[in-house]
C-alpha cells in the first residue's frame, strides 16, 4: 500500500531523516517509535505533504506522492492527525469535521460531508449537536476531535501522531482501542507513532524504530524490544515495561 | 411577523426616494450605500483574518479603468466596469498569489497589501496626461443617451442603482456565509497547516475570497465615480482610503453582515458633521479621529457596534425565554 524507499530530509546542514526505508501493507498497524527527535514527525510531514523530501521516493498505492500539496495527498485517501490537536475553535465541533468530510474527500456535495462526519464523530463518541462548542473538550475529547477530523477525510492510511500525550491510563487503553476499531471496521491502515511503548506494543502488528534520523529496528514487538539496538536507545524509559507486556501480548493471541 | 420584516424594510427602502426627495439626504444616502458596499467588500476578507491595507488600489482601479475606457476610448461604463472589475481581480492575484503561496500572513500581509494602495496611487499621479494626476479627473458629460453613459442627473435612480448593488453585496456576503468556503476560511484563519491536513487547498481559498473583494471594492469605485463625475487619487485611492475602510469596518463590526453598513453610517456621518460644523477648519481631522478610534475599537470593541449590541441581545435573550 504504501512504499517508502530511501528517504531523506536535510534541514541546512541538520539531517532529520537518513536513507529510510519502509513498507505498509494494506490492513495492518505500524508502530513508528523513537526517542524525540529520532525524526518520527519528520516523516509523516513528508507523508503528508507539510513539506517535500529532500530525496527518495513515496509510492502511495503504486503513485509518487513525495512533494505534493497537503491538500492533493489528504486527497488521494492519507489522513493525519497531529501530535498536538489543532482544533478550528471558531468552528463548531460538528463543523470541524464537516469541513474534513467536505473537503479532505476532494469530491462530493455538503450532505455527504455531513454524513462523513456523522459517521466519525459516532465513531468516536463525540456530540454531533449542530453548535457544540469545541472549548467544552478536554485532552482527550480533543484527540477524539482530531481522529474524527481524520476519519472524516476518507483516508485508506491514516497517520495518527502521539495520539496519546497527556491522557491517563484508562482513557490510553481506550485510545488503543479506538485504533484497532478503526482498522476492523473502517479496514483504515494505520501507521502509529507515539512515545508511549507500553500501549502501542498490545495494539501494533508490526514496529519500526528510529533513531537520530535513521531507522535501527524493525519487526514484530516481541523482536524488536528484544533487539539490543533498541534496549540501548531507550535503556533507563520503559524498554523494560514494553517487553513484559509484548510478552504478555504474545503469550494471549486472542487479546489483539 | 420577524419573517416578513426583511421584506418590509426592503420595501421601504426602494419606495424611500419616491416619498423623501430631499436631495442633500438623498446624496448621504447614497454616499453612505455605495462605501456600505465597500466596507462590506474589505469585510469578505478581513473577517477572516486577512487584513488588507490595499484596498483602496482596487477601488482606484474600478473608478479610474471605467473613466478612463470611457473618456479615451468611449468604451461605455456597462463594458468598462466589468473591464475595471477584472482588472482589479488580475492585480489582485499578481499581489495575493506569491504573498499566499510563500506563506505571507498576518501583519507582513498587510504591509504588502499597503504598498499597492500607495503604487496605484503613483501610478495616477504619474500618468496624469491620462488621468489628470492628483488634480481628480471627471468623466465626459454624454451628448448621447444618458443610459448608456451610466450618468443619471437624478438622485432618486442613483438611489435605486446604489441600493441594489448593496443588496447585492449583502447576498454575496449571506452566500458566503452559509458555504463551506466560510468553513475551510474561518479553519485557514486560526491554523494553516491544519486546514491544509483537513484537505483544504489553502491557496487557492484565500485567492478566492481575494478575488470576490477585490471585484466587489472595484465595482464600489466605479460607481462612486459615475456617480460623484469625479474622481481624485486621494479620495478613491491611496493610503488613507484604505485605512478608512478598515476603520470603518471595525468600527461597524466584521463579523456581523451589517456591521460594514453601521460602519460607513458612523464614519459618514462623522464626516458631514464635520464639514459641516467646522467646514475648512477641519480638513484632514476626520483622519485623525478615525486613527483615534480604531485604536479604542480595537481595544474596547473588537467586534465593532453592531457586533457588540448583537453579543448584548444574544446573551439576554436566552434568560427571556
Amino acid at each position: 500500500m504504501l512504499k517508502v524507499e530511501g528517504l531523506v530530509k536535510r534541514f541546512g546542514g541538520f539531517t532529520a531523516v537518513d536513507n529510510v526505508s519502509f513498507k505498509v501493507e494494506q490492513g495492518e498497524i505500524l508502530g513508528l517509535i523513537g526517542p524525540n527527535g529520532s525524526g518520527k514527525s519528520t516523516i509523516f510531514n513528508m507523508l503528508s505533504g507539510t513539506f517535500p523530501p529532500t530525496a527518495g521516493t513515496i509510492l502511495f498505492q503504486g503513485k509518487e506522492i513525495g512533494g505534493l500539496p497537503p491538500h492533493r495527498i489528504i486527497n488521494s485517501g492519507i489522513g493525519r492527525t497531529f501530535q498536538i490537536p489543532r482544533p478550528f475553535r471558531r468552528l463548531s465541533i460538528r463543523e470541524n469535521v464537516v469541513l474534513a468530510g467536505y473537503y479532505g474527500r476532494g469530491s462530493g456535495s455538503r450532505s455527504e460531508a455531513e454524513a462523513a462526519a456523522e459517521g466519525a464523530l459516532a465513531m468516536v463518541g463525540l456530540p454531533m449537536e449542530r453548535d457544540a462548542s469545541v472549548d467544552g473538550l478536554g485532552a482527550a475529547g480533543l484527540k477524539k476531535l482530531e481522529l474524527a477530523k481524520a476519519i472524516a477525510t476518507g483516508p485508506k492510511l491514516l497517520l495518527a501522531d502521539e495520539s496519546l500525550g497527556g491522557l491517563d491510563e484508562h482513557e490510553m487503553d481506550q485510545a488503543a482501542d479506538m485504533l484497532r476499531k478503526i482498522r476492523t471496521e473502517l479496514g483504515i491502515t494505520i501507521i502509529w507513532v507515539e512515545h508511549i511503548m507500553g500501549v502501542l506494543m498490545k495494539v501494533v502488528d508490526r514496529v519500526m524504530v528510529l533513531d537520530h534520523g535513521e531507522k535501527i529496528s524493525e519487526g514484530l514487538p516481541t523482536e524488536v524490544v528484544a533487539d539490543p539496538r533498541v534496549i540501548e536507545v531507550y535503556l533507563g524509559t520503559d524498554a523494560g515495561e514494553a517487553q513484559a507486556t509484548a510478552a504478555a501480548a504474545s503469550g494471549n493471541p486472542g487479546a489483539a | 411577523m420577524k419573517r416578513y420584516l426583511p421584506w418590509i424594510a426592503g420595501a421601504a427602502l426602494i419606495a424611500l426616494p419616491f416619498v423623501y426627495k430631499q436631495p442633500y439626504h438623498l446624496h448621504i444616502l447614497i454616499l453612505i450605500l455605495i462605501w456600505s458596499f465597500a466596507y462590506t467588500s474589505w469585510s469578505m476578507m478581513g473577517r477572516f483574518g486577512l487584513v488588507s491595507l490595499g484596498h483602496g488600489g482596487f477601488m482606484g482601479v474600478g473608478a479610474y479603468v471605467t473613466a478612463l475606457l470611457w473618456n479615451h476610448l468611449g468604451v461605455s461604463p456597462w463594458i468598462g466596469i466589468p473591464l475595471s472589475m477584472l482588472a482589479a481581480a488580475a492585480l489582485a492575484m499578481v499581489v495575493a498569489y506569491p504573498c499566499f503561496r510563500f506563506r505571507i500572513t498576518g501583519h507582513y500581509f498587510a504591509l504588502v497589501t499597503l504598498a499597492l494602495s500607495g503604487i496605484v496611487l503613483q501610478v495616477i499621479t504619474a500618468t496624469r496626461d491620462f488621468t489628470g494626476g492628483s488634480l481628480g479627473y471627471t468623466p465626459e458629460r454624454t451628448k448621447g443617451n444618458v443610459f448608456v453613459a451610466l450618468q443619471f442627473t437624478d438622485k432618486e435612480t442613483w438611489y435605486l442603482i446604489a441600493l441594489a448593488v448593496w443588496a447585492a453585496g449583502m447576498y454575496v456576503w449571506y452566500w458566503v456565509d452559509r458555504s463551506m468556503t466560510r468553513y475551510a476560511l474561518e479553519a485557514i484563519s486560526e491554523d494553516e497547516d491544519a486546514a491544509a491536513a483537513a484537505g483544504v487547498n489553502v491557496t487557492f481559498e484565500k485567492l478566492k475570497i481575494t478575488a470576490i473583494s477585490a471585484v466587489m471594492t472595484a465595482l464600489a469605485g466605479a460607481l462612486y465615480g459615475q456617480y460623484q463625475m469625479f474622481i481624485s487619487p486621494d479620495t478613491v485611492s491611496g493610503i488613507s482610503v484604505s485605512l478608512q475602510m478598515v476603520f470603518a469596518a471595525v468600527a461597524g463590526g466584521i463579523y456581523v453582515a451589517f456591521g460594514p453598513t453601521v460602519g460607513a453610517i458612523i464614519t459618514i456621518l462623522l464626516n458631514e458633521g464635520l464639514r459641516i460644523g467646522f467646514g475648512t477648519k477641519a480638513v484632514g481631522w476626520d483622519n485623525l479621529i478615525y486613527g483615534v478610534l480604531l485604536v479604542v475599537f480595537i481595544i474596547f470593541l473588537p467586534k465593532g457596534t453592531l457586533g457588540s449590541i448583537l453579543d448584548k441581545f444574544k446573551s439576554r435573550a436566552p434568560a427571556k425565554s
